[in-house]
């Protein structure tokens, strides 16, 4: 579904991507593992055409996404750090993302605003919210307009247990519907359960893309966080 | 496009300034044009706020608007929008929105006590002005990451077209004294939007006969309808070469 191939960027002599080839398809969800300022965010910012890599491309359905925009209407979004207009409320905002996307393939996936409890402080503005309570508005835009890709950067930073809960029963219930759903977390307990796939990344390098299966053969071990530390100690 | 171009204006609505602006502007002229008897007068004293006043507004404003906005051009850009919508909305709001505050504040006035040929002159020009000015400022906001150096950039740039370029005409005027200078002003005032602005005002008032020798070469090209044509185009060409730039670097920006 989303194939990237040999995708290199440089941000002045820093080189953030190296080469980086990967595939992702359908009904996979697929974790991006890797130390910070490992290039994890400005993959995934590659994939939004947000950042323009310097060399190599990215295809979503067979179409290079250079100079294309429309496929950006099958991605659901949640930032790291979810950034607002400042100025306007929860509502202004939902009812700004509604119009501008012209949703029309089917209802609007409105659960997680019900869950969140967001209805209840829909006249916030966005600027006086907490981390967390941003996150969840993230989240909730993320999964609003039903899109068959969710590109979740950090999506449980910030939420408290029960939030991440609903978080992660939100994402088991996509999964199970055949969507793909790529997350990168350091929470790695958090992704124990719901992670089919890996991309370990390393100073902008992809070093390995497994199942989880043959990650937990390959090391022995039962636990993600275990597997990885795993393979961490084992690169040193 | 349309949608984004209604959120940039209610924002910029909610954001108040452009209302204090407009004020500013409207307490200005109608006292201007209350203090003096003859209206003539009024718009020579109206001249140093469109000339001055005007670009700066519209050049600080437009890069801060631009740098505080950051998150909203974020959001959008992860959106199945094109980003070329994206930034030319952004800069039809922009200058939409400071025209007509530049239209209620100083045109109106212009208009009600000095509807002439000078008056409807000032009234164009400060609006061509107004968009010239937005368009330098988005370019500025796009090439420099840093929203200090950003706007510094903006401030510098306006010094540069309302002081520095001026002295630096002086400056070659005084050296190449000797030399007949007047068809070479003509080019390096196409260089200056606020030059050419001047020029195509002052020409309108009686007073262009100061100038002297240099006014009747201008009065020669800038005075009749093709030259007026040309002065016009050229302060378009001013509106649209930043803007056209800025959509080429924030095409290839990283967010």
């Amino acid at each position: 579904m989303i194939i990237a191939t040999n995708v290199t960027k440089r941000f002045s002599k820093l080189t953030v991507l190296d080469n980086v080839s990967a595939t992702c398809n359908k009904g996979q969800t697929i974790s991006l593992i890797g130390p910070n300022g490992s290039g994890k965010t400005t993959f995934i910012k590659c994939l939004l055409g947000m950042v323009v890599p310097d060399s190599g491309f990215i295809t979503f359905n067979q179409q290079n996404i250079a100079h294309n925009w429309l496929y950006r209407s099958n991605i659901g979004y949640m930032p790291q750090i979810g950034r607002y207009p400042e100025n306007m409320t929860i509502a202004q905002v939902l009812d700004m993302m509604k119009d501008i996307r012209k949703h029309s393939a089917g209802p609007l996936d409105e659960e997680l605003i019900q869950l969140f409890k967001l209805d209840g402080m829909m006249n916030k503005r966005m600027g006086t919210l907490s981390g967390g309570t941003r996150q969840k508005v993230s989240a909730s835009l993320a999964f609003l307009f039903n899109p068959d890709v969710l590109i979740l950067d950090e999506p449980t930073a910030g939420l408290d247990p029960l939030s991440t809960e609903i978080l992660k029963d939100k994402i088991r219930k996509e999964k199970q519907q055949g969507k793909l759903v790529l997350i990168t977390s350091h929470i790695l307990s958090d992704l124990d359960d719901i992670v089919t796939e890996v991309i370990y990344m390393e100073e902008g390098k992809l070093r390995f893309h497994k199942s989880l299966t043959q990650l937990q053969e390959d090391t022995g071990e039962n636990k993600l966080s275990r597997a990885i530390a795993h393979v961490m100690a084992a690169a040193k | 496009m349309k949608k984004i171009i209604k959120y940039v204006l209610l924002d910029l609505l909610r954001n108040r300034i452009i209302i204090a602006f407009t004020v500013f502007l409207a307490v200005i002229s109608f006292s201007v044009f209350n203090l003096e008897d003859n209206p003539s007068k009024g718009i020579l004293s109206l001249l140093n706020l469109v000339l001055i006043i005007v670009p700066l507004v519209s050049i600080v404003f437009s890069t801060i608007y631009v740098y505080n906005a950051a998150e909203f051009i974020e959001l959008l850009v992860s959106q199945p929008l094109r980003r070329v919508n994206i930034w030319l909305s952004i800069f039809t709001g922009l200058a939409s929105s400071m025209c007509v505050a530049f239209l209620v504040g100083c045109g109106l006035p212009v208009l009600i006590y000095a509807p002439t040929d000078v008056g409807l002159m000032m009234t164009a020009m400060g609006l061509l002005l107004t968009i010239v000015f937005v368009s330098i400022a988005l370019l500025a906001s796009v090439l420099t990451r840093d929203k200090a150096k950003g706007i510094g950039v903006a401030i510098l740039l306006w010094f540069y077209f309302t002081l520095i370029f001026d002295g630096i005409v002086l400056f070659l005027l005084f050296q190449f004294m000797d030399y007949p200078m007047e068809k070479p002003m003509v080019v390096f005032s196409c260089l200056n939007p606020v030059d050419l602005a001047r020029i195509l005002i002052l020409l309108k008032l009686d007073i262009s006969a100061l100038m002297g020798a240099t006014s009747a070469i201008f009065s020669n090209f800038f005075g009749n309808q093709w030259g007026m044509a040309a002065t016009v185009l050229i302060m378009i060409a001013w509106a649209f070469t930043p803007l056209w730039w800025s959509v080429r670097k924030f095409n290839r920006k990283d967010l």
